[in-house]
């Protein structure tokens, strides 16, 4: 397609030659083609050779499939896995749905919207690690805020962090107070469906109910889809929680470069970014992290398509 | 005639006072709701930030409210560890990440919104693709690469990259060039300005909310992040971010959730003030990622 401009006249004019477009684009693009390149693609392939290598950063030795064959049987591996599962079963569509909740109650209010918008809002913004260490604090049995309390209207609170069974939970309760960006996005979606497709609904009778299943969600369908996917592949990277979580609750002297067993307490909080980097950067088995490398990207990219796919007006709306 | 009326409007006036009665208590359970829910949002920060200001004996009493406010706390975490350096450290990672990425990024977005060429399409799914994709996919021959420069032990690992764009930033600032309407390039052209030109004096100017809004996401992902520092920063503190160091901060400290809590707060502090100076630039930045 021949690039064409509006000359003083109105008149189409072709600016340069045939291939003047192509390379302003290539001179343009050229950083991030470079970025692409150097960040992406090459490591990409050499993740694939060091795979099949056995490599500490100093020697590199052919293995063949013996890093295959070792994830097969690798238990924490399978923690790991079952883990980011779980998180992916319970934590993304808790946050979706009170995310969705929490923005049609800010739709409800006339007073003070703003107000609540910024309250909800705010807490996702509060650095990872600074929210974390917050939350085992207040939850932490004995000198927290949230059992104490608990205990004055004298129900019992878990030793959240420290009980293998609601460390995850207390993983979700973070997931939940920083449902914010969620929140806003959902809340752009609702107030962009039309009004007269309530009034036509209200007219037909249907109750607050009705109108919510037959008129908002199925117009704002898309934007739920978008946040579901993305929102899977967030916790198929999720890390830092999880990581500080657990050193912060067992009082683990873990500085960058000393040892450490994530997953406190009994691999409870184990993801499987977390296995890859202790593996890969810990106890620089880097030909094996190469293998849980590739099986992380084989998942996502999977999620990623489904996006594109469900999506495809995504790169080409003005074409 | 009026026999029937009578009762009929009667009727509708009751009915319209027990609307209004329902709207009522409506309006006072969606309100009591909201504030229930604002409590528990905030109840966090405000219980980080009391703790902060707790005596170490104090802290580990269960108590709510402080008995003495101890405004030390902040002078001693100074004392107790490098903060300073950490919060300096944060900072340039930060700054130099955030400038790096805007001079990058701006011209990549701009061709992919507005320039008509072979492969357009690909490249604009490529950068999705790698904005999707998660950073330890790639993490072990990206660290050897920079283990062979010698530059792990420091940030620039982090920093350096961001010369060549980010994926995340080109991708919101081409979902906002494609809504400029194309009368205004066009404009431009007839005023006489090439390409770069119309990018700079008349695309630019009209992009700024959405320059803020990633300029400000590349700068608070910087600050917050921890698996970048983790990965690189390596056991010298006096090259480590606030994240890193605050998360070993309890492991020295063991006992005193006080001061922890005042590191928390600080790491928490300028997010918080900025947020409430530019709170729009964040949530129109937030809205568009949400694609519609």
């Amino acid at each position: 397609m021949a690039t064409t401009t509006l000359g003083r006249r109105g008149r189409a004019v072709p600016v340069g030659g045939r291939h003047r477009p192509a390379l302003r684009a290539l001179l343009y693009l050229s950083p991030w083609l470079a970025g692409f390149s150097v960040f992406f693609a090459y490591p990409l392939i050499a993740t694939v050779y060091f795979s099949f290598q056995r490599y500490d950063l100093f020697t590199l030795e052919p293995v063949g499939l013996l890093n295959y064959r070792y994830f097969l049987q690798d238990e924490a591996a399978w923690t790991a896995i079952r883990n980011t599962l779980w998180l992916v079963v319970v934590m993304v569509p808790a946050r979706l749905l009170f995310g969705l909740g929490v923005a049609q109650l800010v739709t409800k209010l006339k007073a003070g919207a703003g107000f609540y918008r910024t309250v909800f809002y705010l807490p996702s913004l509060v650095p990872l690690v600074a929210g974390t260490l917050g939350f085992v604090y207040l939850l932490n049995p004995g000198t927290g805020p949230v059992p104490t309390i608990l205990s004055a209207v004298g129900l019992p609170s878990p030793d959240w962090f420290g009980d293998p069974g609601w460390a995850k939970p207390g993983l979700t309760l973070l997931g939940l107070w920083s449902v914010g960006d969620l929140m806003v996005i959902f809340l752009a979606a609702l107030l962009d469906v039309p009004k007269q497709l309530y009034e036509a609904a209200a007219l037909d009778g249907a109750g607050p109910w009705q109108q919510f299943f037959h008129v908002t969600l199925p117009v704002i369908r898309p934007v739920l889809m978008f946040a579901a996917v993305t929102g899977v592949i967030q916790t198929l990277q999720y890390f830092t929680q999880a990581m500080v979580a657990a050193r912060v609750a067992s009082g683990s002297t873990d500085s960058a470069g000393s040892v450490f067993t994530p997953g406190y307490p009994a691999q409870s909080t184990l993801t499987f970014p977390e296995w890859l980097f202790h593996q890969g950067f810990r106890d620089f088995a880097m030909g094996y992290a190469c293998v849980l490398a590739l099986i992380l990207f084989a998942v996502s990219m999977v999620f990623t398509l489904f996006l594109l796919r469900q999506f495809r007006g995504l790169a080409e709306e003005d074409a | 005639m009026t026999l029937t009326l009578a009762p009929a409007s009667r009727r509708a006036a009751g009915r319209a006072r027990g609307h209004r009665r329902r709207a009522a208590l409506t309006w006072i359970a969606t309100h009591a709701l909201a504030l229930a829910l604002a409590i528990m949002f905030l109840a966090p920060l405000a219980f980080i930030a009391l703790t902060a200001v707790m005596t170490d004996h104090q802290a580990l009493t269960s108590r709510l409210w402080p008995e003495h406010w101890e405004w030390g706390n902040f002078a001693e975490i100074f004392q107790k560890a490098p903060l300073l350096t950490w919060i300096l450290n944060t900072l340039m990672y930060a700054v130099l990440a955030t400038v790096f990425m805007l001079v990058s990024s701006i011209p990549v977005a701009y061709a992919l919104a507005r320039f008509r060429f072979p492969g357009r399409k690909v490249a604009t799914l490529l950068v999705i693709t790698t904005m999707m994709l998660p950073p330890q996919v790639v993490a072990v021959p990206v660290y050897i690469l920079w283990a062979r420069f010698h530059l792990t032990g420091t940030l620039w690992p982090l920093i350096l990259p961001m010369l060549l764009g980010d994926a995340f930033s080109i991708f919101l600032l081409r979902q906002f060039l494609v809504t400029i309407p194309k009368e205004y390039s066009d404009a431009a052209r007839v005023d006489g300005y090439g390409e770069f030109g119309t990018l700079v004096r008349v695309i630019l100017p009209m992009a700024r909310p959405a320059i803020a809004a990633v300029a400000l996401f590349q700068f608070f992902y910087c600050w917050n992040d921890y698996y970048g520092p983790l990965l690189y920063a390596g056991t010298d503190t006096s090259h480590w971010t606030l994240s890193i160091g605050l998360a070993s901060f309890r492991a020295v400290h063991r006992v005193q959730w006080n001061l922890t809590m005042a590191a928390t707060l600080l790491a928490m502090a300028p997010v918080i003030i900025v947020f409430f100076f530019a709170q729009k630039a964040f949530i129109e930045g937030v809205k568009l990622t949400g694609v519609k």
